[in-house]
């Protein structure tokens, strides 16, 4: 077999999407090629189609979906309508997928070791000794601690970054020449996401297989690509080296969405140093108790001793992984928990003739006329607003609890509606008519409607894709400046953090590792954790776009 | 690089399309349409009993006891009058014509299977609402609803009836009190997730009080599965109650009820099958249309519930 030849050549591929949809197409005329030892990162925004082909090449699509035109050419054997014994014979052997979310790619009741063991009994004659080494030998190439234990253990027992890992094992174990990745490290934290992606990097290139990854995330691509295919809508509408699109990319989406990518570079912005304190946050602590009535106790620390302020016209970012606190420290603050200890001092009243006030502790009755002094936007569009309720109604409802009139409730709407740059029509509509972005909007206006002097965004721009992240970014930016706001940012991105704030507190297990101005923890990170975290981010030192 | 135009080009613009409403997905259901047809057609039945060839149900003849459907017999009326009469459905051994029983009985199940939902549903969404709400209320509520769970409805059902008199009344309550608990416990499910969800967060922190929490937020999201809930309790309300009388602890047994009309034919069945032959008939079908319509409907306004199956 010539080795030069590509290990998958994807050749004017047309697959239909069910009538009744917004387009008739999943994915028209795409056509790309993987050869051997490459690695061709997919990209697109949500709804591009990268899926969709990843499933059409493993001839996983619903019957919905089927494949119109155009040929799928696995080591040149057309795969685009073979029958499902032999792709039976194929997966696997040939070609393997690694999925977004391990835990539910992973049968829960079956151990990891009989879960890559399968995969030998379906495709070899091994007798089980044979087969019992090469899962050991496996186990033991993804980097995984003690595989002894490793095997024998169900998937629940494993972190994330190890359920992913058997999943590369189990993907890799009969060395197929094509590998499939979809968005593998998407639901890890940024330090395993990390350690994964190292890991698939070695991987590949000891086996030399060609490497087909899915991913949204132009940092990963950045690590990983030799290649990239930019899809929009289901047309591809670059393909190119990685340098080639990402630094000189040709096509004007393209350069929207490279435009659109979060640097890490901190932007300048006045800094008044003097400003009145808004939010004094002393101590604060969330313990979580399971009391039971056989068998320990537990107790969780979710926050522990938590420190900051917040000044008018200023952002604070927290950041840090999944389960540091920092969403807890948020609704502590907005009081939709109830702290275990510390104090939050709403203050900054100075110029409106108002006390600062501990809401940390105070009874719902007692916090009701606070409330709008704080405002919070969600991480997740699609919840946050009643899919019953129309704009006007989510947006009147917080000013008119407070006593204001329907028709000078509405005015204020409409006066918001135009700050977040949508319509008047908007008004009349329900959630389920607008994109996420447009909801995010609402969201933020709907909080703006409260006039509050502190606004929480709780992993606000963490579920929009990167060209609208970027530009409720910098709504958020102008809101901060023209209502000369103090914002609480919580997110996981660096990149997203470098962008909004002037403080930023790193949290760790529950506790604020460090805390400072951005330009000095981002320029000379103290902690150890820090240090890991920015290490760790995807693509640190690629210039996008550039 | 010149700064490109993001709004132009940003592909969420392009994906947003309008869905069909839930009232149109309902309207466009098969099923729905099959079992709403059917059950517009018992509901007009039910209304229009006296004009539908039918005499007053409790009017008997000995003259004319067990009559095959069909034909021709005579009956008297209260006034002493004697009218020929021609017993579609055949008579039974009191010479009552069927066809009258079964049709005015579609009156009684109707009005039972209704009233029955509504009854069990208002009751349950307010118990489940307070359980869901309220910590302190959640543990004793449950508790007794777990209790009332675990005894077999048509236990209950015959309990409260035999302490009470069999009316219209008794029979629909006897019915709904062990239905309460479903719907409670569904309630306060739905109470409990939807009360997570980020939206409900914001009108916390909008200061919303809570009473307007539940009313605005919560209740109007749980209405699609209780509506569902709703038609399967209906149908099984008609078919309890047929029990009951069938049993003979339901409505008293002038009363024509499918239920009353089968006990009636019961001791003759081998002889004169028609008489458990056509009220059975028209219990079946009306319970297979409420439970077509609730599925229906399942599949169009709860499709998480329909993946389940």
């Amino acid at each position: 077999m010539n080795t030069d030849a590509p290990i998958l050549q994807v050749e004017d591929l047309t697959i239909a999407l069910p009538s009744g949809g917004d387009r008739a197409t999943a994915v028209r005329n795409v056509s790309f090629s993987v050869g051997r030892g490459e690695i061709l990162c997919l990209v697109g925004e949500s709804g591009s189609g990268k899926s969709v082909i990843a499933q059409g090449v493993m001839g996983l699509l619903p019957k919905s979906l089927p494949v119109q035109s155009g040929r799928i050419l696995l080591q040149g054997e057309d795969i685009t309508h073979a029958p499902l014994s032999r792709l039976r014979e194929l997966r696997a052997t040939r070609m393997s997928m690694i999925f977004q979310e391990p835990m539910t790619a992973l049968n829960p009741v079956m151990t990891c070791g009989d879960q890559i063991d399968e995969v030998l009994r379906q495709h070899t004659r091994l007798s089980p000794a044979e087969r019992r080494d090469k899962v050991l030998a496996i186990v033991r190439e993804v980097l995984l601690p003690d595989p002894e234990r490793m095997v024998a253990s169900y998937p629940h027992q494993l972190s994330g970054g190890q359920r992913q890992r058997i999943m590369i094992a189990m993907a890799l174990v009969l060395d197929p020449v094509l590998l499939i990745a979809d968005e593998p490290t998407t639901a890890l934290d940024v330090t395993t996401q990390a350690q994964i992606l190292k890991l698939v990097l070695d991987l590949q290139h000891r086996h030399g297989a060609g490497v087909l990854f899915i991913t949204h995330d132009f940092g990963v691509v950045a690590e990983v690509a030799h290649r990239v295919a930019v899809l929009r809508l289901g047309d591809l509408v670059e393909v190119g080296s990685k340098h080639d699109v990402l630094q000189r990319p040709q096509h004007d989406y393209t350069r929207m969405l490279m435009a659109a990518v979060p640097t890490l570079h901190l932007k300048q912005r006045p800094n008044d140093p003097d400003a009145p304190v808004v939010l004094q946050v002393r101590g604060l602590a969330k313990t979580y108790e399971d009391k039971r009535w056989f068998g320990p106790h537990r107790t969780v620390h979710a926050a522990q001793d938590v420190n900051f302020e917040i000044r008018r016209g200023q952002t604070l970012g927290i950041v840090g992984e999944s389960g540091s606190g920092k969403s807890t420290v948020a609704r502590c603050i907005v009081r939709l928990v109830d702290p275990s200890a510390g104090s939050v001092q709403l203050g900054g009243g100075a110029a409106k003739g108002l006390p600062a006030q501990d809401i940390a502790m105070m009874s719902a009755s007692q916090l009701r006329p606070l409330r709008r002094r704080v405002q919070i936007v969600f991480q997740d569009p699609y919840r946050s607003l009643n899919p019953r309720r129309n704009v006007a109604d989510a947006m009147v409802e917080g000013p008119m609890n407070y006593g204001l009139g329907r028709a000078e409730a509405l005015q204020r709407a409409r006066q918001l509606l135009a700050m977040v740059r949508l319509p008047e029509s908007a008004l009349e509509r329900y959630p389920h008519q607008f994109s996420g972005g447009q909801r995010q909007r609402i969201c933020i206006a709907r909080a703006l409607m409260m006039e509050p002097e502190l606004l929480v965004a709780d992993e606000a721009v963490s579920a929009l894709d990167v060209s609208v992240q970027a530009q409720v970014l910098d709504l958020f930016e102008e809101i901060r400046s023209r209502l000369n706001l103090a914002m609480l940012f919580i997110t996981h991105d660096l990149r997203v953090a470098s962008q909004v704030c002037d403080q930023l507190a790193v949290m760790s297990k529950g506790q604020v590792v460090e805390y400072g101005p951005a330009h000095q923890v981002f320029g000379s990170p103290q902690h150890a954790y820090t240090r890991a975290l920015f290490a760790a981010a995807p693509g640190r030192d690629f210039a996008f776009g550039q | 690089m010149s700064a490109p135009d993001f709004e132009a080009l940003s592909v969420e613009s392009a994906t947003v399309h309008e869905q069909p409403s839930a009232w149109v997905r309902v309207r466009r259901n098969a099923s729905v349409r099959i079992g709403g047809v059917a059950m517009l057609l018992l509901l007009l039945i039910a209304l229009l009993a006296p004009w539908l060839g039918t005499v007053d149900p409790s009017l008997f003849d000995p003259a004319s006891r067990d009559l095959l459907p069909g034909k021709l017999g005579e009956i008297t009326t209260l006034e002493g009058e004697t009218l020929q009469h021609r017993f579609l459905m055949g008579s039974d051994s009191f010479g009552r014509d069927i066809y009258s029983r079964v049709i005015y009985g579609t009156q009684v199940s109707l009005i039972v299977g209704l009233c029955t939902a509504v009854v069990s549903l208002a009751v349950g969404i307010v118990l489940g609402l307070l359980a869901g709400f309220f910590r302190r209320l959640d543990g004793p509520l449950m508790r007794l609803m777990d209790g009332l769970m675990a005894i077999p409805a048509i236990l209950i059902a015959i309990a409260l009836v035999a302490m009470w008199k069999g009316t219209l009344l008794t029979v629909v309550v006897a019915i709904a009190i062990p239905e309460i608990p479903r719907v409670t416990r569904l309630v306060r499910s739905l109470v409990l997730s939807i009360r997570e969800e980020p939206y409900v967060e914001a009108a916390i922190s909008l200061g919303t009080p809570t009473w307007k929490i539940m009313g605005r937020h919560i209740l109007p999201n749980c209405v699609a599965p209780l509506v569902v809930q709703g038609t399967f309790i209906c149908a099984s309300g008609i078919l309890t109650e047929a029990i009951l009388s069938f049993l003979g602890v339901g409505l008293p047994p002038d009363i024509p009820t499918w239920g009353n009309v089968m006990a009636e034919g019961r001791a003759q069945f081998n002889e004169y099958p028609h008489n458990i032959f056509f009220p059975g008939i028209f219990l079946a079908v009306t319970v297979l249309a409420v439970n077509i319509l609730g599925d229906g409907l399942r599949d169009t306004l709860d499709p998480k519930m329909a993946k389940r199956g």
